[in-house]
């Protein structure tokens, strides 16, 4: 019985352990197959009342040039792209971005210390294990919706 | 009288060369800060704050042992986490040799980081990491003697963020400078510069 329990775990921790690495690296295209959006993930939240971040790749595989030019998240009253500058006094300070032009074949990745999501007024707690849909916006109408998977608040990219 | 002019001569050529070294070593090239921003030693520092437990803690809670210094707040996203864990890999690459190191993060937001915020906040990350927070007027002390800078930015819906220096500060165990870790530095110049820190100790207590 104890056993058969302990093997029980032991395989839902290997599913586990599979599941996430897929999860976050998982390819989400776009309609026409030309936006491509790797490696999402954001940070858990110390409850709701401080903004969340999160990170993710886009790329452009198609023929024509498209912009990133705003997010939508039902998890957040007011997602946005904000910039992390850091300047030569080593003071550091974020700002909502402008528009992110990527070129056909181009990619542009939103990292820790440059470009980030910004989840504010949070409805809901970021929780580690749990995913979030999450809509990129773009120049051409196109409307990207993406899962989010939530890792710990130490973690340091989307492998954790 | 010229043997030993010539003697001194060379007497002064060493010293210059043993000071071009330190130079070298502290404030050369790759060395962080600008000049004239360079932090006070912390024997040179007066504050008083509460670690995440309640305790009071001052400078003298971190000399006698090197020290790793980061100023942020917990209501940032980006820069504060990312640097934390930075932190947190890098004592887990030194391993037991860090266990003497003060490793702290002191809030620039003391408004909303409570000692209860800093506790949870804190729990996150390797448990080496201590949060400070304490009175406007003594983080505003510390960030002087560290020559650090931080100020308020009003967003929309009252909401507000942090500007803040986001390097990470290195002290000898006597509480001297030693130099600091840029934001965006390679991560793999870091933990050299720690064992630096850390190292100006080993060498004090041999001698």
């Amino acid at each position: 019985m104890f056993k058969t329990f302990a093997k029980a775990i032991q395989s839902l921790s290997v599913a586990l352990l599979m599941g996430l690495p897929m999860a976050s690296s998982a390819q989400q295209l776009s309609e026409n197959a030309s936006i491509v959006v790797e490696s999402p993930w954001a940070r858990a939240s110390l409850g709701m009342s401080r903004p969340g971040g999160a990170y993710l790749t886009v790329r452009n595989e198609g023929s024509d040039q498209i912009s990133l030019i705003g997010l939508r998240a039902e998890i957040s009253g007011m997602a946005s792209i904000h910039e992390t500058r850091t300047n030569s006094d080593g003071v550091s300070s974020m700002a909502p971005a402008d528009d992110i032009v990527i070129p056909p074949g181009g990619m542009f990745a939103l990292e820790p210390g440059g470009y980030h999501a910004m989840l504010m007024q949070l409805q809901s707690p970021l929780v580690e294990g749990e995913t979030f849909p999450l809509t990129l916006l773009f120049s051409d109408g196109t409307e990207l919706e993406i899962t989010v998977p939530v890792l710990g608040i130490g973690a340091r990219g989307p492998e954790g | 009288m010229m043997r030993v002019a010539k003697i001194a001569a060379i007497g002064a050529a060493a010293v210059f060369a043993a000071l071009f070294v330190g130079w070298w070593q502290v404030d050369g090239p790759g060395a962080d800060s600008a000049p004239g921003k360079r932090s006070l030693p912390l024997t040179a520092m007066e504050f008083s704050l509460t670690d995440q437990d309640g305790r009071d803690v001052g400078p003298e809670t971190l000399i006698g042992e090197p020290s790793l210094v980061f100023f942020g707040f917990t209501y940032c996203p980006d820069v504060c986490p990312t640097t934390l864990s930075d932190i947190s890999g890098w004592l887990d690459e030194i391993g037991p040799d860090a266990e003497d190191l003060n490793t702290v993060f002191i809030t620039v937001d003391p408004d909303r980081d409570t000692v209860e915020t800093m506790a949870e906040y804190v729990s996150y990350f390797h448990p080496q990491i201590q949060g400070w927070t304490g009175l406007p007027d003594q983080i505003a002390a510390i960030a002087d003697g560290f020559r650090a800078t931080y100020e308020k930015v009003e967003g929309e819906n009252g909401e507000y963020t942090m500007n803040h220096t986001a390097g990470v500060f290195l002290f000898d165990a006597t509480g001297r400078f030693v130099t600091t870790i840029d934001y965006h530095e390679p991560r793999e110049f870091a933990v050299p510069k720690i064992r630096r820190a850390m190292q100006n100790r080993t060498e004090r207590a041999e001698s």
